[in-house]
């Protein structure tokens, strides 16, 4: 039998349950002057917070010090670090309020991937992964 | 009056049918662009970094918008210009 809320309570189910992670990637840029032990602390806090509110990181690349196309804040350079993470809906918005406040970072982006993307990062980093152990 | 097919060329006249333009990524089977990729983007931007046509590169309609999405996000980003010269 049909009923009209069959609908509803799968999506209620879906919701509930614990493993309803969406993929994201997060870019942020730091500015140049920072040292390199806060750039690396500023890191870590990022992907323990993401942790401690539930998510999950997948890989991280740490790009270091590159020339920007255009200034931003009258900087030409900055220190770029890429996040590939798992999280609920709700702690993008948690993580926003952290990159806003944080007086260290000139710009970041958060980037929703769907599965091409996934399958794009995975293949990525395994190409990588080879290319290290040959060398 | 000389007739049309006793016309003679001193050079024989050139008749080249174009090649027909196709999507890359459809042909290469790409199915996610990533804005991470600069270099890779800068093939869709002319010299002053503004977005190429697609009656000039080919791609198709999904892949274009997918192409404008990745270079909007890596100029946020500033991995590509918003304007310059001398790009190429």
């Amino acid at each position: 039998m049909f009923l009209p809320d069959d609908g509803i309570n799968d999506l209620k189910k879906i919701m509930a349950t614990e493993n309803n992670l969406q993929s994201y990637e997060l870019m942020v840029i730091f500015t140049p002057v920072l040292a390199e032990e806060d750039y690396k602390s500023a890191q870590k806090k990022f992907a323990d917070f993401i942790k401690e509110n539930g998510g999950e990181t997948v890989h991280h690349e740490v790009w270091g010090l590159r020339s920007l196309s255009y200034p931003i804040q009258k900087k030409t350079t900055g220190l770029y670090y890429v996040l590939e993470y798992q999280a609920p809906h709700d702690l993008n918005a948690k993580l926003e309020i952290q990159l806003n406040r944080n007086e260290t970072i000139i710009r970041h982006m958060v980037t929703r991937l769907d599965k091409y993307a996934l399958a794009y990062n995975i293949r990525k980093r395994n190409k990588n992964a080879a290319a290290v152990t040959a060398s | 009056m000389a007739k049309q097919n006793e016309i003679k060329f001193l050079t024989s006249q050139k008749v080249e049918k174009r090649q027909k333009k196709y999507c890359r990524f459809k042909k290469m089977g790409i199915r996610y662009i990533d804005y991470k990729d600069g270099e890779f983007l800068k093939k869709f931007l002319n010299e002053q970094g503004r977005m190429l046509p697609r009656r000039i590169t080919g791609n198709s309609l999904k892949f274009q918008r997918k192409v404008s999405q990745a270079i909007k996000k890596a100029r946020q980003m500033a991995l590509l210009p918003y304007v310059t010269d001398l790009l190429k």
